[in-house]
């Protein structure tokens, strides 16, 4: 029962923030690159000021995976980077965080490329 | 002497005197808009909208050539017997329509008028067939989908959401061979669009961004030949889609002239509402695939004797548009009227 209780809620939190997103597209002229913008920056907001570990907490992969997620890691990469190298923490901080994340998508982007054709919708 | 006193009539109109006639149209459509209301009354439905190249740009350039081929032999001639080709695309450099010449053996102008390439070649067209230059001409112009996709939005790789009010631009191609002699509506005149910028930076919103150049033509039209939209069976934009007509309508209302009795749209016309394409068909092949066949083809049954084709473009790029610059657009006007049984006074030759 627990189990399925976590379930419910991750998929539920995610889902809700796909659904604002989907909003925004539809409802507003908001490029798709801007929505992802607009949710990576909410990401870093929330673990500045302290809230994302908490929300995470219970939200697990309904916030993690979310392009929120990534704004987060960023935000803890750079101030984890500060604290040990110093100012140079700012560059190197953010990106070390997210390193593996970012070379998965880089990696099987590629690898999907390779098998895959691109082709049009169809009705 | 001035160049306004060769014309026959207007400012921005040319009448043809030697009745330059479509003898022949051709239309290829991609598998969406073969399964669109339209579908029966295309030459060549594709399997898939690769046409079995390699990428989707070879793919649009087959179609033009194609196009080119299969509107010669419905014709009944043979390629020797073109004189010109007149063709354009929404490619960067216009290669569709520069490659697919490069396999034939004709003289070739590349024009670019973004979605009014089919009214514009067969505009300019009619100027070399009228003025006894160059016997029989073709002009053809041609979309595709994904390549437009990839040029003026995001590759379909990237897997993005279009918005509600984006048009779906039409996979197709178009041909018509225009000729000095034979059998076929002619055209009668052509009036010659201005650009027109009434501030539109929305690219999803093109429909509004040639509406304005369309309302020009079309007063400008109805001026230089003393007509009225009550004239025409039947006044055919290009792809204004479903809003754009809208708006044209209220401006045409602004100007005195109720089209709405006589108005249709191409994009409205080659999807339904089922096939999701938001707000109707867009680019050149969507004016070119309905003209040259369902169009023509009630031209010639008799169920329209006299239409007006206008064709609009939106005239932006990829960098206009980063650039912050609003979308311009054009509309080229031409009067199609049905062939009543007279030839021309030239000998049928081949």
């Amino acid at each position: 029962m627990e189990m399925f209780l976590t379930y419910l809620t991750v998929f539920l939190i995610g889902g809700i923030i796909c659904f604002l997103g989907q909003i925004l597209i539809i409802k507003t002229k908001i490029t798709a690159a801007r929505i992802l913008l607009i949710f990576l920056l909410l990401g870093v907001f929330l673990q500045t000021i302290g809230v994302y570990e908490e929300i995470s907490s219970f939200a697990k992969a309904g916030i993690n995976v979310p392009i929120i997620g990534f704004g987060a890691s960023l935000a803890k990469g750079v101030i984890g980077a500060v604290g040990s190298k110093g100012i140079l923490g700012i560059f190197s901080g953010g990106l070390e965080a997210t390193a593996a994340g970012i070379a998965a998508a880089v990696g099987f982007a590629f690898l999907f490329a390779l098998i895959f054709r691109a082709r049009s919708k169809n009705d | 002497m001035s160049n306004k006193m060769d014309k026959e009539k207007g400012n921005q109109t040319i009448y043809f005197k030697n009745k330059p006639r479509i003898i022949c149209g051709y239309s290829i459509a991609g598998p969406k808009e073969g399964k669109g209301p339209l579908g029966k009354d295309f030459d060549y439905i594709l399997d898939n909208d690769t046409y079995t190249e390699k990428t989707f740009e070879m793919a649009e350039r087959k179609m033009v050539e194609e196009a080119v081929i299969g509107v010669i032999k419905k014709a009944g001639l043979k390629k020797e017997d073109i004189d010109m080709m007149l063709s354009g695309d929404l490619l960067n450099q216009i290669i569709s329509s520069s490659y697919a010449a490069r396999a034939f053996d004709m003289t070739y102008l590349g024009l670019f008028g973004a979605c009014s390439t089919m009214a514009e070649s067969l505009a300019i067209g009619s100027l070399i067939v009228d003025g006894g230059h160059f016997k029989n001409v073709i002009c053809t112009t041609v979309s595709h989908f994904a390549t437009a996709e990839r040029q003026f939005r995001f590759p379909l790789e990237l897997g993005n959401q279009r918005p509600p009010t984006s048009q779906w631009t039409v996979t197709g191609a178009g041909a018509s061979i225009l000729s000095s002699s034979g059998r076929g509506p002619y055209i009668e005149c052509a009036t010659f669009g201005k650009v027109m910028d009434y501030g539109i930076t929305d690219v999803n919103n093109m429909g509004a961004a040639m509406a304005p150049a369309a309302m020009n033509t079309l007063t400008a039209h109805f001026k230089d030949t003393n007509t009225t939209p009550k004239d025409y069976d039947l006044i055919l934009t290009g792809d204004l889609g479903k809003f754009g007509s809208e708006v044209l309508k209220e401006l045409m209302l602004d100007e005195g002239y109720n089209i709405e009795p006589v108005h249709d749209d191409c994009g409205k016309m080659i999807f339904d509402q089922r096939q999701n394409t938001m707000m109707g068909g867009s680019g050149c092949g969507c004016s070119a695939c309905v003209l040259n066949s369902v169009i023509l083809n009630r031209i010639n049954s008799g169920a329209y004797k006299k239409i007006l084709f206008m064709a609009t473009g939106a005239l932006l790029s990829t960098t206009s548009t980063q650039q912050g610059e609003s979308i311009p657009g054009v509309a080229h006007a031409i009067v199609i009227v049905k062939d009543e049984g007279e030839t021309n006074s030239e000998k049928v030759e081949k």
